[in-house]
């Protein structure tokens, strides 16, 4: 073994500190596809717990879609309810999965993997970035089961795949600006018992405030503004349009859900240095 | 201490003081690190050891003073300062929830090692911790000793010129105690890396350190080889009444409760 180092310089040596920084962002995607590497990793060793998170979506497709399904009830445009609700808990899934993303940083905080990540040469945002997209990672797979069970349920789903890829592409982007949410909550908060509460604060709230059970239309004007600034919406505008068909602004939604989710690294990147002061 | 050329450092740290809110956990520290040595930082809890620490390895920042790590300026060269180093730190740190490993590989990947050198090199790493028999099952089935090893294997992946170890026996038995600053001292004596470590045992810290620095409420008390520090006291001295000499006080372990609480938390996660 030699004593080479890779990458960092000798003290004092020619090379440009511009060009020496040109090298680390260019390295800044490879540092996030392993920190989802290691998200999936973790899945593979533990598979039963993406199984077991899929019950509460089951269930809402099962009991509340089936049973909402037969009162007719729901101004859906035409769409079946059962159609109309699938893309909304599928996103509601992906949801849980992200809000609590802060509570397992907590957790490496505590056990001090936070901060033998922190002294590798990887800036923060990455390191976010990684997280976050992890967590979209973990919620695109939880999709894919739910899709399986809705499909199973009699929703007629789109058999365009690259509807579909694009559909799990955007739960990845949400999922991802709702892990950095829940980042910036750890940054603050910095205890797992107060982020758990938070968490469980929001989550509902959050998703109540949108259009994943009833369109907008139908809410109080003051819910309708709460649901028009709420991210999930237009996740799951996004996810109906290109899963069931129903009139969406994609390109707004997309938009709308890629900028949350850089304004969420950058937030939560400025805080995880907090984390392990 | 004997001159040494800023050439020969490994740290070199002037006037550092870092505060959390009103208490000074390190006031005014000078400590040069000598290229190639096994250096102990030792103290008891509250000393500023594992503060001056964390500050050298970018995870506090900088208030005031400066610390330079092989020339590099850890204010300003944070990321060349990380490549150079790898960092143990006090709680057992490892991912439970995957192998060693992948434990190791994730660090190879993050430390921007080659990819056509990677699996050897994790596989190196992992021999020469005496964890290849293990490499395949996952840490949570890992004994404390198995895992501070894994560590020292996550550690040296990208071939640091400053190997910096927390308390790495904290919480461990005599055995396991003994095997790791054996690699320690196997690691030096085959790569020349420099390591730079706290720890409460003071007779460890005799055994294994060309020098150690005694460090006391913040503030350095004694510098130099462990012979040099207890030759000058006189004939029969320990290095724990060297500490009381400085210090004013004895070498107390108080507030250990703290540490041991956190290792028996991180225990518990390991399974």
């Amino acid at each position: 073994m030699t004593l080479a180092v890779p990458g960092a310089p000798p003290a004092g040596s020619a090379e440009p500190a511009g060009r020496y920084r040109l090298a680390l962002l260019l390295r800044l995607p490879q540092r996030v596809g392993t920190l989802c590497l290691l998200e999936l990793q973790r899945i593979r060793h533990d598979p039963i717990e993406l199984l077991t998170r899929t019950i509460q979506p089951a269930l809402w497709l099962v009991i509340f879609g089936t049973t909402l399904s037969e009162l007719r009830a729901m101004p859906t445009g035409g769409v079946p309810y059962l159609d109309y609700l699938a893309p909304g808990i599928l996103a509601q899934s992906a949801l849980f999965v992200a809000i609590f993303f802060g509570v397992q940083i907590l957790g490496e905080r505590d056990a001090g993997v936070l901060a033998k990540l922190m002294v590798t040469p990887t800036p923060r945002v990455a390191l976010v970035a990684g997280k976050a997209f992890a967590a979209g990672i973990r919620a695109a797979i939880q999709g894919v089961v739910v899709l399986l069970l809705a499909v199973v349920l009699g929703v007629t789903l789109t058999g365009n795949p690259l509807k579909i890829v694009a559909a799990l592409g955007v739960l990845v982007l949400g999922a991802a600006f709702f892990a950095c949410l829940s980042l910036v909550l750890a940054g603050l908060v910095l205890r797992r018992e107060r982020l758990m509460g938070i968490g469980q604060a929001i989550m509902m709230p959050l998703f109540f405030a949108s259009n994943a059970l009833y369109p907008v239309d139908l809410m109080p004007v003051w819910l309708r503004w709460i649901a028009y600034i709420n991210p999930l919406s237009y996740q799951i505008d996004a996810l109906r349009g290109l899963l069931i068909g129903t009139p969406a602004r994609l390109a707004l939604d997309v938009t709308i859900l890629a900028v949350m989710a850089v304004a969420g690294i950058i937030a939560a990147g400025a805080l995880l240095g907090r984390l392990t002061r | 201490m004997t001159e040494t050329s800023a050439g020969d450092l490994a740290v070199c740290i002037r006037g550092l003081g870092h505060r959390f809110k009103q208490t000074e956990a390190v006031v005014d520290l000078d400590l040069d690190v000598r290229s190639g040595e096994i250096f102990g930082l030792l103290g008891p809890n509250g000393a500023g050891k594992t503060t001056t620490i964390r500050v050298l390895v970018t995870l506090l920042p900088m208030q005031t003073g400066q610390l330079q790590v092989f020339g590099h300026d850890v204010r300003r060269h944070k990321m060349r300062v990380r490549q150079l180093i790898g960092y143990q730190p006090q709680q057992l740190s490892a991912d439970g929830s995957l192998t060693g490993w992948e434990n190791v590989m994730l660090f190879a990947r993050l430390f921007d090692v080659p990819r056509r050198d990677r699996r050897q090199r994790v596989d190196e790493s992992l021999e020469m911790m005496g964890l290849a028999d293990v490499a395949g099952r996952l840490v949570g089935t890992y004994s404390g000793g198995m895992v501070r090893r894994l560590e020292l294997a996550q550690a040296l992946i990208n071939r640091p010129r400053l190997l910096i170890l927390d308390e790495p026996t904290l919480g461990l038995d005599p055995v396991a105690r003994a095997t790791v600053w054996e690699r320690v001292a196997d690691l030096r004596a085959r790569f020349g890396t420099t390591v730079l470590m706290t720890t409460h045992y003071l007779e460890e810290a005799d055994q294994i350190c060309d020098r150690v620095a005694l460090m006391d409420r913040g503030r350095l008390r004694a510098v130099g080889s462990p012979a040099q520090l207890k030759t000058a006291l006189g004939p029969g001295t320990r290095l724990d009444d060297v500490f009381r000499h400085y210090a004013g006080h004895k070498f107390e372990e108080s507030g250990g409760y703290r540490d041991a609480r956190s290792t028996r938390r991180t225990a518990g996660r390991l399974g």
